[in-house]
């Protein structure tokens, strides 16, 4: 038998025969990266390979570094196995990678979201004998709401705090979830973005994504205005400057009551940019694999059920984040 | 019980407590009328009792779901609840049903008494007619477990406010046992509320916050009474109109469990109210806490037990006298008066007056408090000589000064997630002391750690992990805490064959390797100090 395409090492997922690893959390010599997310791409190898989306926050994020771009789908023959990415619907640029050897085709998810929202590349799936995909949220709780109607209870929310004379601060990803936020919201009224959201817009409106201008978040802010800024930052007690205000998050975490409640926020909106029980479970079976390969999340027990439901199902030992349901960020 | 959902809705979607009481005004204002005397009656505790047990509902909500019991198991520590875990899980419902609350909580009551397959059925088709928020609601009317972050004085205050009434007059009204299937919303916060002992109604009871600061602060000790803070259960005999009633702090009646104490009513004479402390007593001091725990238990009590541990009814203060509300009287002259009725009852009678405790300074009532332990006692109360009786948790008139805890300083074995607040923070340990070569679990805590210490732990306990068993995690023997803890009791249930009164973590001891742990030894010396 063959040893596996990919398989993890200290560094990383690698893939021996074509020489590369996947979203390494050390550097190593190729780094092939699936989105621009902090804990799947990390600063410090000698190059790296990404589509043009995630090429330009990872300019942003690392500085000068050497990066070779790949569009949707086209082949890029590394060592002895061709690799392709396809969108994977969970930041505008995030990709799926396809790892294809003589006779054996591997998908590595990245993080995924099947729900289409507005901005990012929607997910499609793709044919695999194995598939190594992340569930963050694999558990059967967590089934997302209509990202519709989650807006309309922003909106909602978000006139309530205007006529009570608030400051209405939402604490979003700055990198991904923010700007479908941005998107999704325009019109609605002014919103005033954090500096970490802002250069996280301002990155991928430069590589072509309609992200909709926003303020600067500094007071004073306009009458009846939003504030989207990090969760990190609300923690922090940095929305005190606007005076009054009403906290929410906006995360698949908000799905339960008792997460939302510890952050202490007064709103939980559940928006995910990862994939739901329902999602996890079609996409999976979308791509026809024998194998699915775990990460990020409760892997043991969604790997046992999908075993029980008749896969070859395991989890991988990765160093990705989403194991903690501490961050709101996910 | 869509007002009902948007009232919790309004409240669980806020922190400030201006906005909770606003919310909850204006539904007592404008709800229907039996929705507001069962939402009044859930929040102040009355609970409904469980219908159906928590592994049922487990059951059936995995079977409605298409999924393995064990796979809802996985996901409850999660979600930290389980009336919300099996409301998440369900699949859509396939119609819209629309009963009040009190049509619900009248469908609850006539659950009980059918079989369980029509229990099943009946509930599988609740849940297939609500939506995701009322059917957490509905389950956590069926599971008996209802709290919605609002507290007794915080719906005391919304009552007054939508009705116009005193807040003092709405906590008066609301003691007691009336049933809410059988209580009109008027005259239940007109405090005609009818039930079991409703003419011998007890006053809300006013309590002591903890001494934080030195006594010192508290001024002249000349303008403070001292008496010991006994460990038992806080009661209230009410006596008025021929009927006799025993109160404990929860509103629950509990004359039947204290028939002595019963006795003691039929002597006082009518219209009177004594707050004080229930105690199984023998000879000239308490029992332990756990003597009097038999008698919590038990609904119907054997000659036996009214032998083995007998109750004593110590006396704190008089609250009614002649059928007249001393309550607004300073506290030196309701002693006074609670001393000389004390006197002038005839001898034999389970009723002592609890002795104060004169002091000249500070410094000798420190030297007092040492010595609680050794009269049964678990710390000292200070109260303003001065004081009015108040209604609930104050600051300023009383006091409670409890001794230090008992410590020991042991090493955490296993770990679970929280609930609520803490689902995903591994925040309830199990501890083990050395005994000989192995280590023996005896105690679980799972407060007095800062939420960024929960977090360093909860991370610790992820990469520590040797074993799961469901939630339940066993760890590395490796961190050591500070147990703090009020007392030992025999245990045959605990592998320890001991367990601890109000154990808590009182810190993390960075500092300490296992290796330093201590030993049940040192536990069984306690145990065996306090039976002698
Ligand atoms: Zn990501
Ligand atoms: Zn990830």
């Amino acid at each position: 038998m063959r040893a596996p395409l990919l398989s993890p090492d200290a560094a990383g997922l690698a893939c021996p025969e074509g020489g590369f690893h996947v979203d390494p959390w050390r550097p190593v010599p190729r780094a092939v990266i699936t989105h621009a997310h902090a804990d799947h791409a990390r600063g410090g190898s000698d190059a790296y390979l990404c589509t043009p989306g995630t090429a330009a926050m990872l300019r942003q994020r690392l500085g000068t570094v050497q990066v070779q771009e790949a569009g949707w789908g086209e082949p890029v023959a590394l060592g002895a196995v061709t690799v392709s990415f396809h969108p994977a619907g969970h930041v505008p640029g995030s990709a799926q990678l396809r790892v294809a050897r003589a006779g054996e085709v591997w998908v590595v998810s990245g993080d995924y979201k099947t729900a289409p929202d507005g901005l990012s590349e929607a997910f499609e799936p793709v044919a695999c004998d194995t598939f190594v995909s992340e569930c963050t949220f694999g558990l059967p709780v967590f089934r997302w709401p209509d990202q519709g109607a989650e807006l309309a209870r922003i909106r909602d929310w978000w006139a309530g705090c205007a006529a009570a004379g608030v400051v209405p601060v939402l604490g979003a990803y700055s990198l991904g979830k923010a700007q479908r936020l941005i998107a999704g919201l325009a019109g609605a009224g002014p919103i005033a973005a954090h500096p970490a959201v802002e250069g996280a817009s301002a990155a991928l409106r430069a590589a072509g994504y309609p992200v909709p201008d926003t303020l600067p978040a500094a007071p004073p802010l306009p009458p009846g205005a939003l504030v989207i800024a990090p969760p990190a930052a609300l923690a922090g007690g940095w929305a005190g400057r606007f005076g009054p205000a009403s906290t929410a998050f906006a995360s698949g975490w908000m799905a339960i009551r008792g997460l939302r409640r510890r952050r202490g926020a007064e709103r939980g909106f559940v928006l995910s940019d990862h994939a739901d029980w329902p999602g996890l479970n079609a996409a999976i079976r979308a791509t026809g694999a024998a194998r699915v390969l775990l990460t990020h999340g409760t892997t043991a027990a969604f790997a046992r059920y999908l075993a029980e439901g008749g896969l070859e199902a395991g989890a991988l030992a990765t160093a990705y984040a989403g194991e903690s349901l501490d961050e709101a960020g996910a | 019980m869509r007002r009902f959902a948007a009232l919790f809705a309004a409240l669980d979607g806020t922190t400030g407590t201006a906005a909770k009481v606003a919310a909850l005004a204006d539904y007592f204002r404008t709800a229907p009328e039996p929705d507001r005397v069962w939402t009044v009656a859930l929040l102040s505790g009355r609970r409904p009792k469980r219908a159906v047990a928590a592994a049922r509902l487990r059951e059936w909500a995995a079977e409605a779901a298409g999924l393995p019991r064990w796979l809802v198991e996985e996901a409850y520590p999660v979600v930290g609840d389980l009336a919300e875990t099996i409301a998440l899980i369900l699949p859509p419902p396939s119609r819209a049903t629309d009963r009040s609350l009190s049509d619900w909580m009248a469908w609850l009551a006539g659950l009980a008494p059918r079989d369980e397959a029509a229990r099943k059925a009946a509930i599988l088709e609740a849940w297939d007619g609500l939506d995701a928020t009322g059917r957490f609601l509905f389950n956590k009317l069926l599971t008996g477990g209802f709290r919605m972050g609002v507290s007794r004085g915080l719906m005391t205050r919304a009552l007054a406010e939508a009705t116009g009434r005193a807040e003092t007059d709405i906590a008066a009204a609301l003691t007691g046992a009336w049933d809410p299937a059988t209580t009109r919303f008027a005259d239940l916060v007109a405090g005609a509320g009818a039930g079991p002992g409703a003419d011998a109604r007890p006053y809300p009871f006013f309590l002591a916050y903890p001494l934080e600061d030195p006594p010192e602060r508290l001024g002249d000790p000349a303008h403070w009474h001292a008496e010991w803070k006994w460990d038992g259960i806080r009661g209230q005999l009410v006596a008025r109109g021929g009927t006799v009633a025993l109160w404990s702090r929860g509103d629950e009646l509990v004359t039947d469990r204290f028939p002595e104490l019963a006795a003691l009513g039929n002597a006082l004479p009518p219209g009177t109210a004594i707050d004080g402390e229930v105690l199984a007593w023998a000879g000239h001091g308490p029992l332990p806490f756990a003597a009097l725990q038999t008698r919590i238990g038990r609904k119907t009590v054997s000659r036996k037990l009214l032998a083995e541990a007998p109750a004593l009814l110590m006396a704190y203060d008089l609250l009614e006298a002649g059928g007249e509300d001393l309550r607004a009287a300073p506290f030196a002259l309701r002693r006074a008066r609670l001393a000389a009725l004390v006197a002038g009852l005839p001898p034999g009678l389970p009723l002592r007056l609890s002795p104060e405790l004169p002091f000249a300074d500070w410094g000798a009532l420190a030297a007092a408090r040492a010595q609680a332990r050794a009269t049964g006692a678990e710390g000292l109360m200070l109260k303003r000589r001065a004081s009015a009786y108040g209604v609930g948790r104050r600051r300023g008139d009383w006091w409670k000064w409890k001794v230090e805890p008992f410590t020991v300083d042991a090493v955490m074995v296993y770990a679970q997630a929280g609930h609520g607040r803490r689902a995903t923070l591994f925040t309830d340990y199990t501890f083990a002391l050395r005994d000989g070569d192995a280590l023996v679990p005896f105690a679980k805590a799972y407060s007095g750690l800062t939420d960024a210490e929960f977090r360093e732990i909860s991370a610790w306990v992820r990469a520590h992990t040797l074993e799961r068993f469901g939630p339940v995690r066993r760890v590395v023997p490796e961190l050591v805490f500070e147990i703090g803890f009020e007392g030992v009791q025999p245990s045959p249930r605990h592998k320890a064959g001991l367990a601890l009164r109000f154990p808590r973590m009182l810190r993390w001891r960075r500092d300490k390797p296992a290796a330093e742990i201590g030993t049940l030894a040192e536990l069984r010396a306690l145990l065996a100090a306090q039976a002698g």
